[in-house]
C-alpha cells in the first residue's frame, strides 16, 4: 500500500519536474502562427472583423473564436492562405457571393468636409476642404470605415466593376 | 538521341490531333482587299501588355499611318490611324473577347481620301543597326500576327540580347478553317523572305527555318521558289497536325530541341515569329509603314463566300462579313460566332466587334459544326493524356480544378498547359477540359493580383501611420518652437524694458545731476 | 537478424494495429484528410510509441514487478504515456507550428490512442526483452503510419471523385477503410 502510493507519487513528481524543465527549453515566445497570420493580413486595422486590428483578428482565428473568413478586405485569397496555414477546410463558395465592394463618392452630394479622408486606413480618399472628394479604386480595401462618417450619405459601397484585366472565365458546369 | 526521345520512339510520339482542316475552298481563292469602311473602331489594347495611351483629341484630323495612341510601359505597342479622317470619339466598345466586356477604343470616321502620312522608308535595311530596326518595328506597332499579339520589337531586341542562333518562322497555321498565312505565303512569298532576312539581321541569328505544314503544297512551292537564292533561309515541310503552330511543338519538330517546362524558346537560343509578322516587319522597315491592316480568313459553314480578305485594323466583323458575301440565309442557321481559329479563338457575342491586329479569322459556324453536347462523366480512357502536346494529364488536372484545388493542379503541370484544346477535342465524354484550365489560370492570376493588392494595402496603411506620426511630431515641434519663441520674445521684452527703465533712471539721474 | 525482420514484418503487416487489431482508429479517421498531416501524425505516433514502450518496459521490469505492484500497471503506463505526449506536443509546437495546428486536437489525443497503451501492455504480456519491445513498438508504429498514409492517399483520390450525396464524407471513408482492412487480411496468409 505504502509502496504503491510512494512509487506513484515519486513517478509523478519525477515526470512533472522533467516536463517542467522541458517546457523551459521548448518554450515558444508568443504564438508564431499568429505572427505568420498577421503577415498575411492586410494590416490596415480597419476593424471590419470586429476585432481590434489585424493582430486581434489573427489571434481570434488561431484560437478558433473567429472564422477564417472574417476579413472582408483580404478576400478569398486570404481565406485560402489562412486555411492552408492552419490546415482548415473552408467553404470558399459561401464567401463573397456578390464580390468585393469599394467606396465611391456621389459627386453631387459631397460637401468636401474631409471627415471620410481622415478615417481611411489606407489614405484612399483624396480631396481638400470644400472640394469634391474621390476614392482611388486601387487603394480602397472596402473596409466601410468612411461610410458612416459621411454627413450627406455621399459615400456608398459599390461592387468593383469587372474589367477585361479582371475577368476570369467561369468554371464549367458539372458534368 | 536522348532518353526521352528513345522513350517516345517506343511509345509512339503522337501528340496532338488531326482535325479535318476545312481550309479549302477559302485557301484557294485569291486575296481580296476590302475598301475603307465608314468608321473604324480601334481598341487601345490590341496586344499583350499595357494598353496604349491616346495622343489625339476628339475632332482632330489624322492622316493614314499617323500615330494616334502611344505605347505605355515596357511591353506595349502603339496604334496608328488605318486611314485618313476625323477622330469621332474615345469611348468603350465591345471587346473581341469571350467575356463580352467593353474596352476603351478610338473611333475614327474615314474621310474617303485615304491620304498617307510621309513614310520614311529605308532602301537598304541591312546597313541599319539591329537596334535601330528594333526601334522602328516598335514604332510601327508591329505585334505577332499569329494570334497572341505579343509586341514583336520586344521579341526582336530580346533575341539580339540573348544571342539567339536560330529564327523559326511559323507557317504552320495548324488551326482548321484558317488560311490567311497560307494565302500570304502563296501570293507574297518574296516579301516574306525579305522580311525574314531583315529579322535575321535584326536578331543576329544565323539561319531561319520556315516550318510549313504539308497540307499547303502550293505555299511550300512558292516559298521554296522565293527562298531559292537565300542560303540562310530554309523551307521545311512539316507534318500537318494540331497544334503544330504552337511555339514549343514547332521548335521541337524543326530543331529536335525541347523547351523546358516554364521556360521560353529564348533559353535554347531560338526565336519564333509568324510569317505574317515577317511581312509586317518588312513593311515597317522597307516602306516605313506602320501595321494598319491584316489578312483575315472568313470561313465557316454559314459564310456565303469563304475567303481571305485584307482589311484595315478596326473594321467591324459585320462589315467584313458583308464584304465577303454575307451569311447564308442572312444568318438564320448561325450557331456560333468566333474570332480567331476554331480551337483557340474566342466566341464573340455579336458581329459588331472590330478586327484587331491579332484577329486571324472570322468564323460563322452552324449547329453541325458546333455540335454542342452535354458532358458525360469521365471514363478515364486516357485519350486526353495521349493527345496533350505538352505531356500533361488533363483528366487529373480537371478533377482537381473541379474541386477548386488549384495549387494541386499547378503541382501537376497546369502552368505548362498551352490551352490548345486537344484534350477537349478528343474527349469522348465531351468534358470541356480546356475551359477548366483557362478558368483555373484566370483564378490563379486573380489570386496573385489579390496578393499584390494585399501587400500594397499593407504598405499604404504603414505609410499612413508614418504620416500621422510625422504630423504629430511636426506639430509638437512647431508648438515647442512657438513656445520657445514666445519665451524668447518675452525675455527680450523684459530685458528691453529693464534696459529702458535703467536708461530712464540713469537719464533721470544725470538730469538730476545736471540740474 | 531474420528474427528482427520477422518481428517487424509481422507487427507492421500481419498483425497491423489498425486494421487487424483495430486499435488507434480515432486518429486514422481524424487525421487522414491529407497525406502531409497524416505523415506528421505518423511520425508523432512513432515517436510516442517507441518512447512509451521503452519507458513502460523499464517501469514494469524495474519498479512494478520487484515491488509486486502489477495492479498499478495501467495507471503508471497512462502516466508515462501522457508525459511523453506532453513532451511531444511541446516539441512539435516549437519546431513546426503549422503541423501543430493541423494535427489540432489529435496530437494531445495520442495519450488516449489505444494503440500506444495496447502495445505497452502487449509487451508486458508477451514478456519481451527491452530490445524486442522497442522493436515491437517500432513495428506497430510502422504499420500505423503505413495505414494512415495509404488511407490518406485514398481519401485524397476519393475527394476528387464525384461521390453520391448520401455517401459523401464519412460514409465513403468508412467504406474505403473497410476495403483496406479486407486487403490487409490477405497478409495473414503470409507464412512467417
Amino acid at each position: 500500500m505504502i509502496a504503491a502510493i510512494l512509487s506513484l507519487t515519486v513517478l509523478g513528481a519525477i515526470l512533472g519536474i522533467a516536463l517542467g524543465i522541458a517546457n523551459k527549453f521548448l518554450k515558444v515566445e508568443g504564438n508564431p502562427i499568429v505572427d505568420e497570420l498577421v503577415d498575411l493580413m492586410p494590416g490596415s486595422n480597419c476593424g471590419q472583423c470586429g476585432y481590434p486590428g489585424c493582430v486581434g483578428a489573427a489571434e481570434a482565428i488561431v484560437a478558433g473564436t473567429a472564422p477564417a473568413t472574417c476579413c472582408p478586405p483580404g478576400g478569398k485569397a486570404l481565406v485560402s492562405a489562412i486555411a492552408a496555414k492552419l490546415g482548415l477546410t473552408v467553404d470558399l463558395s459561401a464567401l463573397g457571393d456578390d464580390g468585393p465592394k469599394i467606396a465611391t463618392v456621389a459627386e453631387e452630394l459631397c460637401i468636401g468636409c474631409c471627415r471620410c479622408a481622415r478615417v481611411c486606413p489606407t489614405d484612399a480618399i483624396l480631396g481638400g476642404p470644400k472640394q469634391i472628394h474621390n476614392v482611388f479604386r486601387e487603394a480602397c480595401t472596402g473596409c466601410e470605415a468612411c461610410i458612416e462618417k459621411c454627413p450627406t450619405e455621399a459615400l456608398v459601397m459599390k461592387p468593383v466593376p469587372v474589367t477585361l484585366q479582371h475577368w476570369v472565365m467561369p468554371k464549367p458546369r458539372l458534368a | 538521341m536522348g532518353f526521352m526521345n528513345l522513350f517516345k520512339h517506343f511509345l509512339g510520339d503522337d501528340w496532338g490531333v488531326h482535325p479535318d482542316d476545312r481550309k479549302r475552298p477559302a485557301a484557294d481563292r485569291p486575296l481580296r482587299t476590302m475598301p475603307v469602311p465608314e468608321k473604324l473602331y480601334l481598341p487601345l489594347q490590341q496586344h499583350l501588355g499595357g494598353p496604349a495611351r491616346p495622343v489625339v483629341l476628339v475632332g482632330q484630323q489624322v492622316k493614314k499611318g499617323e500615330l494616334i495612341a502611344e505605347a505605355q510601359g515596357m511591353i506595349s505597342a502603339p496604334i496608328h490611324a488605318p486611314t485618313s479622317g476625323t477622330i469621332v470619339a474615345v469611348t468603350d466598345i465591345t471587346a473581341p473577347h469571350p467575356s463580352g466586356l467593353t474596352l476603351p477604343a478610338i473611333i475614327l470616321a474615314a474621310d474617303g481620301r485615304d491620304e498617307w502620312i510621309d513614310c520614311q522608308g529605308c532602301a537598304d535595311p541591312f546597313a541599319l543597326d539591329p537596334a535601330e530596326i528594333g526601334k522602328r518595328v516598335a514604332a510601327a506597332g508591329v505585334v505577332g500576327l499569329g494570334g497572341a499579339a505579343f509586341p514583336s520589337a520586344v521579341k526582336l531586341t530580346g533575341a539580339a540580347r540573348s544571342k539567339v542562333k536560330t529564327l523559326v518562322i511559323n507557317g504552320g497555321e495548324c488551326e482548321p478553317y484558317l488560311s490567311c498565312d497560307d494565302r500570304q505565303m502563296r501570293e507574297r512569298a518574296a516579301d516574306i523572305v525579305d522580311g525574314i532576312r531583315i529579322m535575321l539581321h535584326a536578331t543576329g541569328a544565323r539561319e531561319a527555318l520556315v516550318g510549313i505544314e504539308d497540307n499547303k503544297p502550293e505555299a511550300i512551292a512558292a516559298m521554296q521558289a522565293a527562298a531559292a537564292g537565300e542560303a540562310e533561309v530554309h523551307i521545311r515541310p512539316i507534318p500537318a497536325r494540331y497544334p503544330m503552330g504552337s511555339e514549343k511543338q514547332l521548335v521541337q519538330v524543326l530543331t529536335g530541341k525541347e523547351v523546358a517546362a516554364e521556360s521560353r524558346t529564348f533559353d535554347i537560343g531560338i526565336l519564333v515569329h509568324n510569317v505574317g509578322t515577317a511581312l509586317a516587319v518588312r513593311a515597317a522597315i522597307r516602306d516605313g509603314r506602320p501595321l494598319i491592316s491584316r489578312v483575315v480568313t472568313v470561313n465557316g459553314n454559314c459564310a456565303n463566300d469563304p475567303g481571305n480578305i485584307e482589311v484595315l485594323v478596326g473594321t467591324l466583323a459585320e462589315e467584313v462579313i458583308a464584304f465577303a458575301g454575307g451569311l447564308k440565309g442572312d444568318g438564320i442557321g448561325l450557331a456560333r460566332r468566333v474570332m480567331g481559329g476554331p480551337m483557340m479563338g474566342m466566341q464573340i457575342p455579336h458581329w459588331r466587334v472590330p478586327v484587331v491586329k491579332g484577329t486571324s479569322g472570322i468564323l460563322a459556324f452552324d449547329a453541325q459544326e458546333v455540335a454542342a453536347q452535354e458532358p458525360d462523366p469521365c471514363i478515364r480512357c486516357g485519350s486526353c493524356v495521349k493527345a496533350c502536346p505538352m505531356g500533361l494529364l488533363p483528366l487529373e488536372m480537371s478533377a482537381r480544378i473541379r474541386n477548386s484545388a488549384y495549387d494541386e493542379a499547378v503541382g501537376i503541370g497546369l502552368k505548362d498547359c498551352i490551352a490548345c484544346g486537344c484534350c477537349a477535342y478528343v474527349c469522348p465524354s465531351k468534358i470541356p477540359l480546356v475551359q477548366y484550365f483557362v478558368h483555373a489560370k484566370g483564378e490563379l492570376a486573380a489570386q496573385d493580383r489579390n496578393k499584390l493588392r494585399n501587400d500594397a494595402t499593407k504598405k499604404l496603411a504603414q505609410q499612413r501611420q508614418e504620416r500621422l506620426d510625422r504630423e504629430a511630431r511636426e506639430k509638437a515641434e512647431a508648438a515647442a518652437k512657438r513656445k520657445a519663441e514666445r519665451e524668447a520674445a518675452a525675455a527680450a521684452k523684459a530685458a528691453a524694458e529693464a534696459a529702458a527703465k535703467q536708461a530712464s533712471e540713469t537719464a533721470g539721474a544725470t538730469e538730476g545731476e545736471s540740474a | 537478424m531474420s528474427e528482427i525482420l520477422l518481428l517487424l514484418l509481422s507487427t507492421a503487416l500481419v498483425n497491423n494495429v489498425v486494421l487487424i487489431k483495430f486499435l488507434g482508429l480515432c486518429p486514422v479517421m481524424g487525421v487522414s484528410k491529407s497525406v502531409d498531416s497524416a505523415f506528421g501524425m505518423g511520425l508523432a505516433t512513432t515517436f510516442v510509441l517507441m518512447l512509451a514502450s521503452a519507458a513502460s518496459w523499464m517501469l514494469d521490469n524495474w519498479l512494478l514487478q520487484p515491488l509486486g505492484l502489477g495492479y498499478l500497471r495501467i495507471l503508471t503506463f497512462i502516466l508515462v504515456i501522457a508525459s511523453v505526449v506532453q513532451f511531444t506536443e511541446m516539441f512539435v509546437k516549437k519546431t513546426s507550428p503549422g503541423l501543430y495546428q493541423s494535427l489540432g486536437i489529435y496530437l494531445p489525443l495520442i495519450t488516449t490512442n489505444c494503440a500506444v497503451l495496447g502495445v505497452a501492455l502487449l509487451n508486458v504480456q508477451q514478456e519481451f526483452s527491452l530490445f524486442k519491445s522497442l522493436l515491437y513498438g517500432f513495428g506497430s508504429a510502422l504499420g500505423f503510419t503505413l495505414v494512415l498514409l495509404i488511407f490518406a492517399g485514398l481519401r485524397e483520390r476519393v475527394a476528387l471523385a464525384r461521390v453520391p450525396a448520401a455517401f459523401a464524407g464519412a460514409p465513403v471513408a468508412f467504406i474505403t477503410i473497410s476495403l483496406l482492412a479486407l486487403a490487409f487480411m490477405g497478409f495473414s496468409g503470409l507464412n512467417v
